[in-house]
């Protein structure tokens, strides 16, 4: 009989701690069949961020860190200058990227590490029980936004990807959705590229999730796949959003 | 070897190089800002790597990352860069790498001034950031010394898979003496040995982490950590006695470069007929404790001088365990002791202590040389167990 589905040898075989309908577990799962797929896992180090993919060292079938709270940029930029051979990922959350972590990210995109960051967007901090992220929805209920998201008072979502792709410094920057399986196949496409620009040493790679927080959001997992298409995607649109091979040299030397 | 007349902040950048060490993450901050340039030119002629952080936070987590996949690191700082590292030094400590820090002191709270001090001694110490750990703290009180103090720093981070620091005051960054390496060339790479972050080739995969949420495990690692930092205690105190060999009255307690301005103060005093001694931790933790009890315990009474507000008092406190009055003066903001400043503190505490002039008359100071402590070569360093030189 011929063998059409197996596990990747990238994760190890025991079950999360991720809620059910929690789409951690396919990211995880689409990032470790890209490291295997492209040969790379005995040279990978991952870093897991602070939040619900904390213990993600412990899923992930290669070297792993485990870093402060928003700092796995700055983890892998240490790593990564000091092994040029090894393969960097950070696996982060939109409370450790997008508001505690919003300097280190920008900044190794801006000198371009060779390093591919997986930024899970479900626009709310899930570990510590739903409080408001940077990413919350305008109008979201969270425990700390229990009127909903007030963008008079603390402004609007912020879009990651967007702000990334506007450094001048070559990269490539996506935005992925898990929310059905077709774009989860096309999520699996992009994140393997962003491995293969890194394993190329060409630019810093940075691939944003959408993802689903059933628990969080009060919704059970089909009504979140529905909510993130519905509410999410349209705030926060698809696709790719800088590529190496658009950058175009700007002669701007002081020397 | 010959000698090189350096800056402090250069001579320490230069003295990672000869460890070994070619791989540094900082931020600039005056008064250290000369190791990031240095390195920043240097290092890639030996095929290191200088990277410039985008803030002290960052910098103390690129020295994790870097520490973890198995490389000899370096970051340096001052003060209000070091309480911004408290976050990535508390995680390096948890999981046991080896990284060298320096803290060239400038004069605080908050973002003080940029004239010398020693007012991160508790801070480095005894609090350096949250969670049950310790740094090993080396206190220079040259070039030359914080040149040696850096290459040691190396040799017991790696010994001991430990963080440690050099706590240097602005004065030993700022200043140019001669100086001479120990080391030729650029030192060998660091083993990595079994707990590096490498690729799991041919191996199980490995883990750096410092979260253990069963009790238990987590115990267990605090209990590890106590049991490495015990040993450091029992094999790394570093210690230094001036004019401790004849009788004294007044034993004078000061670190860094303040317990050089003390030498002077000593010499002239001597040559007045006044016998001072001197008791300098060279290892501010561990403390030597033993040493400096039975320093004070031949003098009538015990001053401590300190560029800060009384911070290493408390360590002395605990040596003594109340067994000598102890006088203390300190200075602050970037004002240091002069020597005659410090001379009048000496005098104060003789007083006290009812010593007055050696009756026999004028009594030499233990060195040859007069008046230019920093020449002399009399002091001296007595070591731990192995009666090691101060290196």
């Amino acid at each position: 009989m011929k063998k059409i589905f197996a596990s990747t040898e990238a994760l190890v075989d025991r079950p999360t701690h991720y809620c059910p309908g929690c789409t951690h577990g396919v990211i995880h799962r689409i990032v470790a069949e890209s490291i295997e797929e492209l040969g790379l896992r005995e040279r990978t180090v991952g870093i897991a961020p602070v939040g619900c993919a904390v213990l993600a060292y412990e899923y992930f079938n290669c070297d792993m860190f485990e870093a402060s709270h928003g700092r796995a940029p700055a983890v892998a930029t240490g790593a990564k200058r000091s092994r040029p051979d090894l393969i960097l990922f950070t696996y982060q959350g939109d409370g450790d990227l997008a508001s505690i972590g919003m300097g280190e990210i920008i900044h190794a995109a801006n000198r371009g590490e060779k390093i591919t960051v997986i930024f899970v967007n479900n626009a709310v901090y899930g570990m510590t029980g739903g409080q408001m992220a940077p990413t919350t929805m305008p109008g979201q209920y969270t425990t700390t936004s229990p009127y909903g998201r007030d963008v008079k008072d603390v402004g609007y979502p912020v879009r990651m990807a967007e702000i990334v792709a506007t450094l001048t410094t070559p990269g490539f920057v996506a935005r992925v959705s898990l929310h059905n399986p077709k774009e989860t196949i096309r999520a699996k496409e992009i994140i393997k590229r962003a491995f293969a620009y890194q394993a190329a040493g060409t630019c810093f790679t940075f691939v944003e999730c959408l993802s689903t927080c059933p628990t969080n959001w009060g919704l059970s997992p089909r009504e979140a796949e529905k909510w993130l298409e519905e509410k999410m995607v349209p705030y926060y649109p698809l696709g790719v959003k800088k590529r190496p091979e658009d950058f175009q040299e700007e002669q701007h030397g002081a020397s | 070897m010959a000698k090189v007349l350096m800056k402090g902040n250069e001579a320490i950048g230069e003295a990672a190089i000869r460890a070994g060490c070619v791989h540094f993450f900082g931020y600039p901050i005056t008064p250290q800002s000369e190791v990031p340039e240095y390195l920043s030119k240097r290092l890639p002629e030996v095929g290191g790597k200088y990277v410039q952080a985008e803030s002290e936070v960052a910098a103390s987590n690129m020295i994790y990352g870097s520490a973890g996949v198995g490389i000899r690191v370096l970051t340096t700082s001052s003060s209000p860069g070091i309480s911004l590292m408290a976050e990535g030094l508390s995680y390096i400590a948890a999981c046991s790498l080896p990284v060298v820090v320096v803290n060239i002191m400038r004069a605080g709270p908050g973002l003080g001034g940029i004239l010398p001090a020693q007012g991160d001694y508790l801070q480095a110490v005894k609090g350096t950031g949250h969670g049950d750990f310790q740094l090993v703290v080396l206190a220079p009180a040259s070039v030359q010394e914080a040149v040696n103090l850096v290459i040691l720093a190396f040799e017991l981070a790696e010994k001991y898979l430990t963080p440690v620091m050099v706590i240097g005051d602005g004065m030993i960054g700022q200043m140019m003496e001669p100086v001479e390496f120990p080391i030729e060339g650029v030192g060998p790479p660091l083993d990595p040995g079994d707990w590096a972050l490498n690729g799991a080739r041919g191996r199980d995969k490995r883990i750096i982490n410092s979260l253990h949420l069963d009790p238990e495990y987590c115990n267990k690692i605090n209990m590890d950590l106590k049991a490495k930092y015990d040993r450091i205690k029992k094999n790394e105190q570093r210690w230094e006695l001036y004019n401790c060999e004849k009788p004294y009255d007044l034993l004078v307690c000061a670190f860094g470069m303040m317990s050089r301005i003390c030498k002077t103060a000593i010499d002239e005093l001597a040559q007045a007929g006044y016998r001072v001694g001197l008791f300098r931790p060279i290892s501010v933790w561990p403390f030597p404790y033993a040493t400096c009890k039975q320093a004070m315990q031949k003098a009538k009474r015990v001053l401590v001088l300190e560029m800060n507000m009384g911070q290493m008092v408390e360590d002395i406190q605990l040596a003594g365990q109340g067994t000598r009055e102890i006088d203390f003066f300190g200075t602050a903001g970037g004002k240091v002791f002069s020597p005659d400043e410090s001379k009048e503190k000496m005098l104060y505490s003789l007083k006290q202590a009812g010593a007055g002039k050696s009756r026999a008359g004028v009594s030499q100071p233990s060195s040859k040389s007069e008046g230019k402590p920093k020449k002399k070569k009399a002091a001296k360093t007595a070591g731990p167990a192995k009666k090691r030189k101060a290196r």
